[in-house]
């Protein structure tokens, strides 16, 4: 079913866009074997990892949850953090919203990945194909690999010695630079991002991601 | 270590409600062309904040995100910046900058 999708979803994409989600599903897996194995190591069943990799698809969520638990903080807060976290997909949603088009799948996976691909397609049917093609590539790898993690558990080494917790910033970088020649974007983007930082020495996680929205009120007169 | 079936669910059923909302509304009202333009910048808001957030801890990791950005404004491609990024990072972190 999803493979019809995919080669469905392919009819328009790129070589160096195919190129482009491959590296992200390398990298998201790589992170996705680590959720796992930390999850089964600190005293998890293997099921908890990968059901939550199934229905919640969402990389830091489920981190913070476990990673929560894990620290003896309790479910409640572990619950309310991930949701905290994931209160962006909300913003996304309206984003994405004509690449999606109300199909249940597709609203499963929105992340940011996803969303930033779509952002970088140029006209509806490229941002409906990358959306489409990231998003269901990205959905394989990262539950795939989480299982995979889950299974071999404390086998994994400490992945942070490969610089790969400084791969997912990198790619959200390389995939929204594009858009930020443009100065009506860039303004509120670089303000927002200042009002982030600043927040995240007030705040606990999740709350100066969604407090980055005030950067929207530089943004310049349109004239 | 517990993690209650009901815990997971709670956490999916909310993620869904917010991945949700957009694109039910956005089916039922027409946007202004304006509006539109607003949330792909909000989108692109949240994703720099992330960059910025997630980049946090020590000096290795947010090095690697600052060469991510060079290579990106000069137009590098993609897997440059992405390898280069998690390359300083380690490389810094085997040298012994934490």
């Amino acid at each position: 079913m999803s493979v019809v999708f995919i080669l469905m979803a392919m009819r328009s994409i790129s070589r160096t866009a195919l190129r482009d989600i491959a590296l992200v599903c390398v990298a998201d897996a790589i992170v996705g074997a680590s959720f796992g194995a930390i999850a089964v190591s600190g005293g998890f069943d293997p099921w908890v990892p990968v059901v939550m990799s199934l229905i919640v698809f969402a990389g830091g969520a489920q981190f913070a949850a476990i990673g929560i638990v894990m620290a003896g903080g309790g479910i409640i807060a572990a619950v309310a953090t991930g949701l905290v976290l994931n209160a962006r997909l909300l913003p996304f949603g309206f984003a994405v919203a004509d690449v999606v088009k109300g199909r249940l799948a597709g609203v499963h996976l929105i992340t940011d990945e996803t969303v930033a691909f779509a952002l970088k397609g140029r006209d509806a049917r490229e941002r409906h194909d990358y959306f489409w093609t990231s998003g269901l590539a990205l959905f394989a790898a990262w539950n795939a690999s989480v299982v995979v993690g889950a299974l071999a558990g404390s086998v994994i080494g400490d992945t942070d010695a490969l610089g790969l917790d400084a791969a997912f910033p990198a790619v959200l970088v390389a995939l929204i630079m594009p858009a930020l020649a443009d100065r009506g974007a860039r303004i509120p983007v670089l303000t927002g991002g200042a009002i982030a930082l600043a927040a995240s020495t007030l705040f606990p996680a999740g709350v100066p991601v969604l407090l980055s929205l005030l950067g929207l009120l530089a943004r310049p007169k349109e004239t | 270590m517990d993690m209650p079936i009901a815990a997971i669910v709670a956490l999916a059923a909310g993620t869904l409600a917010f991945r949700l909302a957009g694109p039910l509304l956005r089916d039922r009202v027409r946007l202004a062309p304006r509006l539109e333009a607003l949330l792909a910048t909000a989108a692109l808001v949240l994703l720099f904040a992330l960059v910025v957030t997630s980049s946090f801890g020590g000096f290795a990791k947010p090095a690697g995100v600052v060469v991510a950005g060079v290579l990106a404004i000069r137009r590098a491609p993609f897997p440059v910046i992405v390898i280069a990024a998690a390359a300083t990072t380690a490389l810094l972190r085997f040298i012994g900058v934490p």
